[in-house]
């Protein structure tokens, strides 16, 4: 399962920028067109940060939508996963833009009184 | 994994040198320590919400049992797999320099991914040096296989991971020390998921599917396909008895992958190996002018 690896990545980057503070939220970009689960990153998650300061923070997941064009009837279309269709019924669709993101955007941390 | 934190800092892959017997572990450098902090969450049962929000407007999923409540936000803005990326990129430099053909050969267990390698090395290796990387969770089975054709090999064992990785890569090149102008085959771990994720710094991905596993094969594992430049479609000498319909097959691989090229082999039987050996060379050809 590849999700332990990515959510490795991501908690370890999130120590380290945390410098042991209390991490009370951790917000990451995964495109819909990229083959990460997140009810698998969610499960990750809750084992890798045990024990450390992230035990007990949330994992927000948005989810970025790749972007294509129909050519069949020109519209420009949010593609969810690799099979999408166009509403018109169309999968003769051009090669998606984007929605391959695996970013971590940003953490909260504990203010200190 | 650790069982304390779930880290990989106990977890570790291996390299072993068939040639010297030699066996180095892959430890990944944690950065964190298991210091047990002062817990101001209890660790709630979890019941996330993932609507399959299919608006065009990012979707932001979270549990809906932990309210937000507010703290200093930092930005990070940092891809989640920056480090591999780097290294596969010291790979390739590393591999550029030295004017070596570097192939990540992904498959389900069972495509015929060795078959094929033992064929290769047995026809290819008067013309070009061939030296391979064999990944595989446990044994050396693989490797033995390939070093009893007399080609350089290596044998990465992941433990319980599922692909290999760019660190990976880069010990077991190191190990392996293959010789300038020349082909490095890495055979990955058998599994159409996760391989798709991980560059190692190769030059081209090449997905291998046999007839017997069913002709949906690309759409089922898309983002396999649509990572891979080349789909071998192996045993064909088994198309009389299996239900599997190549042109069938060769059109999804499309639908996911315009690009993609496609040789349809029986590596046993020998049909269309000419092809293979051909993708080969034009790629060695390529790289060998380049450098010259």
């Amino acid at each position: 399962m590849h999700e332990l690896s990515v959510t490795q990545s991501i908690v370890e980057a999130c120590l380290k920028k945390a410098g042991g503070a209390p991490v009370l939220r951790v917000t990451v970009e995964i495109g819909t067109l990229c083959c990460v689960m997140p009810d698998a990153l969610w499960f990750c998650y809750d084992v890798v940060t045990t024990g450390t300061s992230l035990e007990g923070s949330e994992l927000v997941i948005v989810r970025i939508p790749g972007r294509t064009r129909c050519r069949d009837c020109g519209d420009d279309i949010a593609m969810h996963d690799l099979l999408s269709r166009c509403p018109c019924g169309s999968d003769n669709l051009e090669a998606p833009q984007g929605g391959d993101e695996l970013r971590i955007k940003s953490m909260e941390i504990e203010e200190t009184a | 994994m650790c069982t304390t934190c779930g880290c990989s800092k106990h977890a570790h892959a291996w390299v072993t040198d068939l040639a010297t017997g030699k066996v180095t572990a892959i430890v990944e450098p944690v950065d964190h320590d298991h210091a047990r902090i002062d817990h101001r969450h209890t660790h709630p049962t979890h019941h996330h919400a993932h609507p399959h929000d299919h608006s065009d407007s990012p979707a932001h999923d979270h549990s809906p049992n932990r309210p937000h409540t507010s703290g200093t936000t930092i930005d990070l803005e940092q891809e989640v797999l920056a480090k591999n990326n780097r290294l596969a990129e010291r790979n390739r430099g590393w591999l550029e320099g030295r004017n070596i053909l570097a192939l990540n050969l992904v498959s389900s267990p069972g495509a015929g991914k060795t078959q094929l390698l033992e064929r290769t090395i047995h026809d290819l290796q008067n013309s070009v040096p061939i030296s391979v990387v064999e990944g595989d969770q446990e044994t050396v089975f693989d490797a033995e296989r390939i070093g009893a054709t007399g080609c350089r090999v290596v044998q990465v064992n992941t433990g319980t991971g599922c692909h290999l990785d760019a660190s990976m890569l880069a010990r077991a090149l190191t190990a392996l020390n293959p010789p300038r102008d020349s082909l490095v085959m890495v055979e990955n771990v058998g599994n159409l998921v996760c391989p798709a994720l991980f560059d190692l710094g190769e030059q081209a991905k090449v997905a291998i599917l046999s007839v017997t596993e069913g002709t949906d094969k690309p759409l089922k594992y898309p983002h396999m396909f649509r990572a891979s430049s080349l789909m071998v479609v192996n045993k064909i000498d088994l198309l009389p008895y299996v239900d599997f319909d190549l042109d069938a097959c060769i059109a999804f691989a499309r639908k996911v992958n315009p690009d993609i090229d496609v040789i349809p082999l029986s590596a046993t039987r020998g049909d269309g190996l000419d092809r293979w050996y051909a993708w080969l060379n034009a790629r060695l050809t390529a790289l060998f002018e380049t450098a010259s």
